[in-house]
């Protein structure tokens, strides 16, 4: 969870600055009377994903594009790859790759023309760029269409051409807004996959997503914004702890016909079926616990057939941070 | 450094001297350059998918070069024809109007491509990965401006080459070469005057249609320049051409200007709508007037005096124009001898009759002491500013201060002639004609000098987060704030006093002036 006393040190001064590819406190954003974002605190540090989950309208797009410096925080204040967003944006625009929800790209160029286009716009040399260039259509298997025409391109071509615009810098930075949105699943899978190879102890990235198996797969942690806010923040198992104490279902070898076994007293059930029962320990713990219930069935003479966890799920999570309604 | 002390200097100092200069100029130059190479690329990048698009590059191609040959077959033939009235002179007018036509026409079509510049980006989705790359503001926005300036102008220069080439080739024209040096550098300042106001609309605009249906705002001042340019060239005024071209360098200077200062990002991103909140506007413009205040006392002691306050330097300003207006004015003046001029005596007579309470018999003061008199005076004052704000909007605040400067200027004039044809000396003059109602009415020009140059500049001035439209409002509303609060009441109380005490006190200046009285 997020160390609220890291923000009394100076920006500038300790080691952290080295270790978080993005700090950001407290950052807000409005636009004329309406409060986009209100008051987001994140820490990612270099070697982590995080995704951004929210429902729409949530502020995910506003905030990247605050950590982009695309967009002027209206209060609050950032740090991306070292440098302020308020105070140094040109430096912070240099040092991030950012793959935009609209990927962007000019239809009558070339992959190859684009690419160099970019690679020319964030400074980089011609031996390096062509390297550059090179690497990351090789990378996204798009070499041998690099003299093709970018309108002529399918969506998950165009998408892994936006995102080699990106890395064509290579940024410790990167920021993935919606990277899979609107593809078709083989695209997608690509997509996540070169995510996946892109993690490295020398790069943060944070990707907005609606896609919560995506965010499950590819993220360490995940940061869910709600209503201009992180509501909650943490791993996929620690959001998931969120639930409460984890839930068990027992499947016997005969049906209940309505009477259920006689259970110990820190035993709650959440649920009957005709030949199972769901429940979970207010008290104590599970793996302790469990073997004393399965002994004490046994003996009143049930069938246990299993005693398994019941799954959760992160969209169970979703839905308690966000309220149904406003998924 | 004067040479005379450079050349008193060893060789070896002014060696060193000369290479620190060249390498503080070669700095300067590296910096420039670092500068532009982001500029050059965008520029190329967007000339290169013009070169692409065969929608722009046909009509492009047609007006460059198939228009030329057109304009020098119809000029030829209409010339031929002429010649068999002996009207030489309609043909002799027509070769530059034409040159003119030729210039312009493919400039034309850089207004299509530079309204589409950001509006177009935008609307592709194509201009958040730009936004996001290590680019100035500056940068992006020359930019692209070189960008949609390029081609057009290209095409404009092989249509003027094509067209005179021919013509001097073909029909023996021989115009002045400032003729066609001045003709080039119109559709030069042309071309950057559309496309600046172009690209101010485009980065305003939240779609392409938007900004197409703003351009009448291009495209009509355009047109009326044209249309006097052509009037000025059949008439032989070519001069006054070179006036023309120094007018357009300022406000192309001026739009960039603009463009620059109000050219945002997140109003680029953040836009969606083309609604016309009538309600927000009002809101907008009447908290800006108001400045919060909820009585006339707190409004008179807050807002308004904060906004006199702000005007402090443009009133300044406004001032030192009026000052040199009025010292240009008796300057002009006195260039001119005047010829002895009496006033009738028997007039004079009449006058010192009637006594000095019965001034209004009097010709020239006739309904000057009655309530219309002064509402008249109140009325014609007030519109006349208003006149001038309006001029002021359109040039930036310079057009509405220019002429605001022209009583100065006529008070400079009407001293000298009061001096010579009736002998009056500047005391008595600035006594008995200005300072009665000048004490209040020239304070109230001054202010209103200073508003209207606060307005016009508003327009070039960043707009620190807000959209052009709110910026605007916001600056209208303290325009307003300081006319209806400070300049309407003082203009009422200098046409009272314009109306009832000056044509006593100038009468009775007369009278002594006369002898009489």
């Amino acid at each position: 969870m997020l160390n609220y006393g890291l923000w009394h040190l100076p920006p500038r001064q300790g080691a952290f600055m080295d270790e978080y590819g993005i700090l950001a406190q407290g950052l807000g954003k409005q636009f004329d009377d309406f409060w986009a974002v209100r008051d987001v605190h994140l820490q990612v540090p270099y070697g982590e994903v995080l995704a951004l989950l929210g429902p729409n309208g949530a502020g995910k797009t506003t905030t990247l594009r605050m950590l982009t410096a695309v967009l002027t925080p209206s209060r609050g204040r950032a740090w991306v790859a070292g440098h302020s967003v308020r105070h140094q944006p040109q430096q912070v625009r240099a040092a991030v790759g950012v793959l935009t929800e609209q990927h962007g790209l000019y239809k009558r160029m070339t992959a190859e023309e684009y690419l160099y286009f970019f690679g020319r716009l964030y400074g980089l040399d011609e031996p390096v760029l062509s390297q550059r260039v090179e690497k990351w259509l090789r990378f996204f298997d798009l070499w041998p269409h690099r003299q093709r025409r970018v309108g002529g391109y399918s969506k998950g071509m165009r998408q892994k051409l936006a995102l080699a615009r990106a890395l064509m810098h290579e940024p410790r930075v990167l920021l993935l807004d919606e990277p899979t949105s609107a593809m078709d699943p083989a695209s997608a899978y690509r997509v996540r996959a070169a995510i996946r190879e892109l993690r490295s102890s020398e790069r943060a990235i944070v990707v907005c997503t609606h896609n919560l198996t995506e965010a499950e797969q590819i993220a360490d942690r995940i940061a869910i914004l709600h209503q201009g806010r992180i509501a909650a923040v943490g791993s996929p198992e620690e959001l998931k702890a969120r639930l409460g104490p984890p839930e068990f279902e027992v499947v016997l070898g005969r049906a209940l016909n309505g009477t259920l076994p006689d259970l110990p007293a820190f035993v709650e059930v959440t649920h009957v079926g005709p030949d199972r029962f769901r429940f979970r320990w207010t008290r104590g713990r599970s793996g302790q616990l469990n073997p004393l219930l399965l002994q004490g069935l046994l003996a009143q003479g049930w069938p246990v057939l299993t005693l398994a966890p019941v799954p959760r799920s992160l969209e169970q999570v979703y839905l308690e941070v966000v309220g149904h309604d406003d998924a | 450094m004067t040479t005379l002390e450079a050349r008193a200097l060893p060789g070896q100092r002014l060696r060193a001297y000369a290479a620190t200069r060249l390498a503080r100029w070669r700095q300067r130059w590296q910096a420039f350059r670092a500068w532009m190479r982001p500029v050059l690329l965008i520029a190329q990048r967007e000339v290169q998918d013009q070169r692409r698009d065969w929608r722009i590059l046909t009509p492009l191609l047609g007006l460059t070069l198939f228009f030329p040959l057109l304009a020098n077959f119809t000029a030829r033939r209409m010339v031929a024809y002429m010649e068999r009235f002996d009207a030489v002179l309609i043909a002799e007018r027509l070769y530059p109007f034409l040159l003119l036509v030729v210039g312009f026409f493919p400039i034309s079509i850089s207004l299509v491509v530079a309204l589409e510049s950001f509006a177009g980006e935008r609307e592709r989705g194509t201009i958040e990965p730009l936004l996001a790359a290590p680019l100035s503001d500056a940068q992006l926005y020359v930019g692209k401006l070189l960008a949609v300036l390029l081609l057009p102008l290209a095409g404009s220069y092989l249509g003027l080459l094509s067209y005179a080439g021919t013509m001097i080739w073909r029909a023996g024209w021989r115009p002045d070469p400032l003729l066609i040096f001045v003709v080039w550098l119109l559709s030069t300042v042309q071309a950057l005057v559309m496309v600046s106001g172009a690209v101010v609309v485009s980065t305003q605009a939240t779609s392409v249609r938007g900004a197409n249906l703003l351009a009448s705002a291009i495209i009509i001042p355009v047109a009326l320049l044209l249309q006097w340019e052509s009037v000025l060239i059949f008439w032989r005024q070519f001069d006054v051409l070179w006036t023309v071209v120094a007018g357009l360098v300022v406000v192309s200077v001026l739009l960039v200007r603009m463009g620059l200062a109000h050219f945002n990002r997140e109003g680029l991103l953040g836009r969606d709508l083309d609604l016309l909140d009538l309600r927000w506007a009002w809101r907008t413009y009447w908290h800006a007037f108001t400045g919060g205040a909820t009585n006339l006392k707190e409004w008179y002691r807050g807002p308004v005096r904060e906004s006199l306050r702000a005007l402090r330097k443009p009133i300044v300003l406004a001032a030192l124009l009026a000052l040199a207006a009025f010292g240009l004015g008796a300057a002009w003046v006195a260039r001119y001898p005047w010829p002895e001029f009496q006033l009738d005596p028997e007039r004079v007579q009449m006058l010192r009759a009637q006594g000095a309470t019965e001034m209004t018999a009097w010709g020239p003061l006739t309904n000057l002491g009655s309530w219309e008199g002064w509402l008249g005076l109140w009325w014609h004052n007030l519109r006349a500013m208003l006149l001038l704000a309006f001029l002021g909007l359109f040039s930036f605040g310079v057009a509405g201060l220019l002429y605001l400067m022209v009583p100065f200027a006529i008070l400079g004039g009407g001293l000298i002639l009061a001096q010579r044809v009736l002998g009056l000396g500047p005391g008595w003059y600035l006594l008995g004609f200005v300072l009665p109602h000048g004490s209040v009415e020239i304070p109230a020009i001054l202010i209103f000098g200073g508003a209207v140059m606060r307005l016009g500049a508003s327009l070039a001035t960043p707009a620190r987060g807000q959209t052009l439209g709110a910026f605007w409002l916001h600056a209208l509303g303290e325009w307003t704030r300081v006319m209806v609060g400070v300049v309407v009441p003082l203009l009422a109380v200098a046409a009272a006093l314009e109306a009832y005490v000056s044509p006593r006190v100038a009468q009775w200046v007369l009278l002594r002036l006369l002898g009489g009285g």
